[in-house]
């Protein structure tokens, strides 16, 4: 299919899928039973498309937005940041010292098994209302996943790959260097959509349960006072965020990878 | 000339040999405790300057022989002298030259050319001048920024060729380095070989199944009989001349009289192969 063809039909299903919200909350689709109009969705539940437009605009131009997007941002870039370094540092301990692997192997396993969310209200104890619970439950969820990778990463080095490069004069220090880390790092690359889409996870979850700022602090301020345009707001900007995150991380991510054939690989 | 059975040609007795394995067998542990004897003991010299080709059915223990004189892999028993030293850990002055592909996916060609050079401590502009003369001389020169998965299997193994030659090692080993090739690409690398070892003549060790290319490459072939318990069944001195030309060297008569000397020796092992296999098959 041409690419001009398919945006128009990508556009087509959002232009649709507003029109039905549009309508369906706008238009009476008769009297109700009590005399009242009745709408196929109440604005009280859904809102409009307009409204939610008009709160957006308003929360930028009244600037009150940035200090919470900026909170948000720091707090998934901690996050992001110390979760990463934690896993690449333990999983190329782990994948060389296969004692340690094999005697930390069931706690990784348990931890890992654990829904993250439930931690969130013991760092908020831990670690207070500001930002560094937030950015705690982000680390406990953006390590294992980079963890997993870089272990198999340099679990997985093309054996020959390994021997030419011994049979090349390199010592340990320089098979890290040229052989294990390039290896290690491609696999983080190709989970980092995933894992800094977790850190955003780990921050806006960890507002919601519990801040004084950031997106998730918006939306659960919204909820707490029933005002679902200032939710459906909240989750706009939420959405835009992440896939602003997402494109900066394609950029990042695309000369870093250059050396590898066709398709990045996904976890 | 000696042509089939074991009789061995007297080394010569001037020089120290480049590779010297004696009594050396291979012997694996298997998983239900039991002891499978992959090569019984052999004895191979390779003199320097010498091209000795180790031709064999599939699954031999030709590999085997040539990982013990790179040092990758430790003899069950016997010993390995490389001009004359004991070999001990990694064969220092040998290149290797892998069936596989085992350029580093994440280096560009001129990268993985330079790399064995900086690591011996080379300066980083002197090593990529070294690397782009040596992709010169195998033919890729402008390909150096290219990254391995953007160069063809030929190109590959030229690129493979280079950062073994670029090291200028003592010794090169061989595992069916043109292998995975393509007919026409094959014929092009085997002269491409002769070419650059014709230049300053090196002690090889050739691992190949290709009868052909075996007798168009090398001064000597060793045939090694079939696995299990696999040993060297002949020895042929090939006294084609040299620079030899690989295409055309294939239509002299001392060509086909070697072929049909060689083939009469290795024939019964492939059968032996194949019978084996065949046998594992019904079973």
């Amino acid at each position: 299919m041409s690419r001009p063809k398919l945006l128009a039909l990508q556009l087509l299903v959002a232009v649709v899928a507003l029109l039905v919200w549009h309508l369906g909350s706008t238009v009476p689709l008769g009297l109700g039973a009590d005399g009242k109009p009745f709408f196929l969705l109440p604005k009280f539940f859904f809102s409009t498309p307009l409204d939610v437009l008009a709160r957006v605009w308003t929360m930028f131009a009244s600037g009150e937005v940035y200090r919470h997007l900026a909170i948000t941002l720091v707090e998934a870039m901690l996050a992001f940041a110390i979760g990463a370094l934690a896993g690449i540092v333990i999983g190329f301990w782990f994948a060389r010292k296969p004692l340690v692997a094999a005697v930390f192997d069931p706690y990784v396993k348990m931890m890992n098994a654990l829904p993250r969310v439930v931690l969130a209200p013991i760092f908020a104890l831990w670690f207070g209302l500001g930002i560094w619970s937030k950015v705690w439950l982000g680390v406990t969820l953006v390590f294992f996943i980079v963890f997993f990778n870089v272990y198999q990463g340099v679990r997985e080095v093309s054996p020959v790959v390994l021997s030419n490069a011994r049979m090349l004069g390199m010592n340990e220090r320089q098979l890290l260097r040229h052989v294990y880390w390039p290896a290690a790092l491609a696999w983080v690359f190709s989970s980092l959509h995933t894992s800094v889409g977790f850190a955003v996870v780990g921050a806006v979850v960890g507002e919601y349960l519990g801040s004084s700022a950031g997106l998730g602090y918006l939306i659960h301020q919204a909820e707490g006072v029933f005002d679902v345009t200032g939710v459906f707001a909240g989750m706009l900007i939420l959405m835009v965020f992440v896939m602003a995150i997402d494109f900066v991380v394609t950029l990042v991510e695309k000369p870093l990878l250059v050396w590898k054939p066709g398709e990045t690989k996904t976890v | 000339m000696s042509a089939g059975g074991s009789a061995a040609v007297a080394p010569r007795q001037d020089a120290v040999p480049a590779v010297a394995l004696r009594g050396v067998s291979v012997a694996y542990a298997l998983a239900d405790g039991g002891r499978y004897e992959a090569v019984q003991p052999v004895d191979v010299t390779v003199e320097d300057g010498e091209f000795v080709a180790i031709l064999g059915p599939t699954g031999c223990g030709k590999s085997t022989l040539l990982n013990i004189a790179a040092g990758l892999m430790a003899p069950s028993s016997g010993t390995g002298t490389i001009f004359g030293r004991p070999l001990a850990g990694l064969n220092a002055v040998a290149g290797y030259l892998f069936q596989q592909d085992a350029l580093m996916p994440w280096k560009t060609a001129r990268d993985n050319v330079a790399i064995g050079l900086e690591v011996a401590g080379s300066t980083r502009a002197a090593a990529l001048e070294a690397a782009a003369a040596m992709l010169k001389r195998v033919g890729l020169a402008g390909f150096g920024e290219r990254y391995p998965h953007q160069l063809s299997g030929g190109q590959r193994k030229r690129v493979a060729l280079a950062q073994v030659l670029v090291r200028r090692p003592k010794i090169l080993l061989m595992d069916e380095p043109f292998g995975p090739l393509d007919a026409q690409t094959r014929l092009i690398m085997s002269e491409l070989l002769l070419d650059l070892w014709q230049a300053d003549r090196k002690a090889v060790m050739f691992v190949t199944h290709d009868l052909d290319e075996a007798i168009a490459l090398a001064d000597r072939v060793l045939v090694m009989s079939a696995g299990p318990r696999a040993r060297i069944i002949g020895e042929f001195p090939i006294p084609l001349a040299r620079p030899r030309d690989v295409a055309e060297v294939r239509s002299e008569p001392e060509f086909h009289r070697l072929h049909a000397a060689i083939w009469g020796c290795l024939r019964d092992e492939v059968r032996k192969t194949y019978a084996l296999a065949a046998g594992e098959g019904r079973a």
